[in-house]
């Protein structure tokens, strides 16, 4: 009698965390605002919602190079750094940058809501 | 054109499933012929994660990639199998009940059944998507080195910074009048004994090291003739070359697969999960490349696809046979066939 809508209550509060809102902003400029949940990549956050100009060909290994993306300038500091397999892999990307992340090894939490993430014009 | 190659299954891709596919052909009696583009076998586990270590095979707790590997080829040492390896289907042909296959190699294979297990498409050289490095690829740009005696004192640009990219610097600048190598940051992929063979060439003046650079365009006439090279901040310097090398790793591509007329569903084929087989008779995907609903790209997925799928290709092989079911552990026929004594 109580329990049911303390527990719907809670499941809201949980939904309203466990989301981050992230846009991807193709290379022709089109932008895709899209809510992503929490433990997912911003790779697989792409790839289910058919977002185009990130391929993943490898699934998120780490091992492919095709999911590279450009962090907005204001984010690159909040991410988790990188790791190594993460900076060797980049290795194989196009037209890498500074802010250039693979991002299949970005997972989302409700820090990134808000993050900003731009497609190169090819992945290689 | 070379005599044409008879086999009961023509299986493309040398990846785990390829592999365990020869298996569950081999135990019912099937011969076959086994073709990949790598120039090893083992698909995906021995190209890109030979040394990781793998938790999710039935009753291997742990294995890695290669090992996983070298025990397949273990298990299906029995049959035999011809690999051919370097080669790329590019086409298949029906003709009637059979199949028949041209390989880059120009060898032609005659099969009732093909087995496509080509994951998500042989492995091709990155090619940077610039316009003109397109343009000069074999005209001055190579991404693999099939004579090196062609780059005797010539001068050479080596772009990357793994293993390939490493070994020809050193071998190179043997014979070229220079080499010139770019990479896009300090530290670099490959073993540490050839990088710090590739730096004292560096220090005695036989190569020029530029890093925190990427290739940005190429110029020439008929051959290419300069690199355009920018570095992080987008500030540009041209280096005159008489070739080019690239050396920016392997990618999937589905390539000739995509001309097949077989239904696709991105970038896998549709089959059935009765017996893997696609929209053309005898011709069957399995592991990474086939798709059905609810499919996992498993290493495991693909061995129960492979068992079934060759069910079907004995039927289209052995028309007049009958296929009885057996257990490995009590059918002296699998048994022999398998060389157990
Ligand atoms: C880093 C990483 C970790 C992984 N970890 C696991 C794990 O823990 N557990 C698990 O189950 N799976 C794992 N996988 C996935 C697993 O490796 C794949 O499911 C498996 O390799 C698929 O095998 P396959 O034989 O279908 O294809 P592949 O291994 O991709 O082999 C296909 C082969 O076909 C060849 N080929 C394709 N087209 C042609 C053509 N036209 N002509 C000639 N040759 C062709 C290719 O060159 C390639 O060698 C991992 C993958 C990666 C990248
Ligand atoms: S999906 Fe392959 S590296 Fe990210």
């Amino acid at each position: 009698m109580y329990l049911i809508p303390l527990s719907n209550a809670f499941l809201n509060i949980l939904k309203k965390i466990s989301m981050a809102k992230i846009k991807y902003i193709e290379f022709s400029g089109t932008e895709h605002e899209i809510d992503v949940s929490s433990g997912l990549t911003v790779m697989e956050g792409a790839i289910k919602n058919k977002i185009p100009g990130i391929d993943a060909d490898c699934g998120g290994a780490c091992a492919c190079a095709t999911c590279h993306v450009y962090v907005a300038k204001e984010w690159i500091e909040k991410l988790p750094p990188k790791e190594d397999s993460e900076e060797d892999m980049l290795d194989f990307a196009f037209d890498v940058k500074d802010n250039s992340r693979l991002s299949c090894q970005i997972t989302v939490s409700d820090e990134l809501d808000g993050l900003v993430v731009n497609m190169p014009e090819k992945q290689f | 054109m070379s005599e044409t190659i008879k086999t009961d299954c023509l299986i493309i891709g040398a990846g785990p499933v390829g592999l365990f596919a020869v298996f569950e052909l081999g135990i019912l009696g099937l011969d076959s012929h086994v073709v990949d583009n790598l120039d090893k076998i083992g698909g995906q586990c021995a190209e890109l994660y030979p040394d990781k270590p793998i938790y999710d095979i039935p009753a291997l707790p742990e294995c890695t990639g290669l090992s996983l590997i070298e025990n397949l080829q273990k298990q299906i040492k029995p049959f035999n199998t011809p690999f051919h390896l370097n080669e790329r289907i590019d086409e298949i042909i029906n003709t009637g009940d059979l199949w028949k296959l041209k390989t880059t190699g120009n060898k032609v294979f005659e099969t009732p059944n093909i087995f496509i297990a080509g994951g998500v498409g042989s492995f091709e050289p990155r090619k940077p998507p610039i316009e003109n490095v397109s343009k000069y690829e074999n005209k001055g740009i190579q991404y693999s080195i099939p004579d090196k005696n062609f780059y005797k004192d010539k001068k050479i640009i080596i772009f990357g910074g793994g293993d390939s990219a490493l070994d020809w610097t050193v071998e190179l600048s043997k014979i070229a009048s220079h080499v010139t190598l770019v990479h896009r940051r300090d530290e670099f992929k490959a073993a540490n004994h050839t990088v710090n063979l590739m730096k004292q060439l560096v220090k005695e003046g036989q190569v020029d090291l530029i890093t925190k650079n990427q290739i940005s365009d190429v110029k020439g006439s008929d051959r290419v003739e300069k690199a355009i090279i920018k570095d992080n901040e987008g500030n540009e310097k041209i280096i005159d070359c008489d070739e080019i090398l690239i050396f920016y790793g392997l990618k999937m591509e589905l390539g000739p697969i995509n001309d097949w007329s077989l239904n696709l569903n991105e970038k896998q084929i549709e089959v059935n999960t009765e017996n893997f087989e696609t929209n053309l008779s005898g011709v069957f995907a399995m592991g990474d490349i086939s798709y059905y609903p609810g499919k996992l790209k498993l290493i495991l997925s693909g061995f129960h696809e492979a068992a079934l799928a060759a069910q079907k290709a004995f039927i289209r092989a052995r028309p007049d046979e009958t296929l009885t079911f057996r257990y490995t552990t009590s059918s002296s026929d699998i048994q022999k066939k398998l060389g157990v004594k």
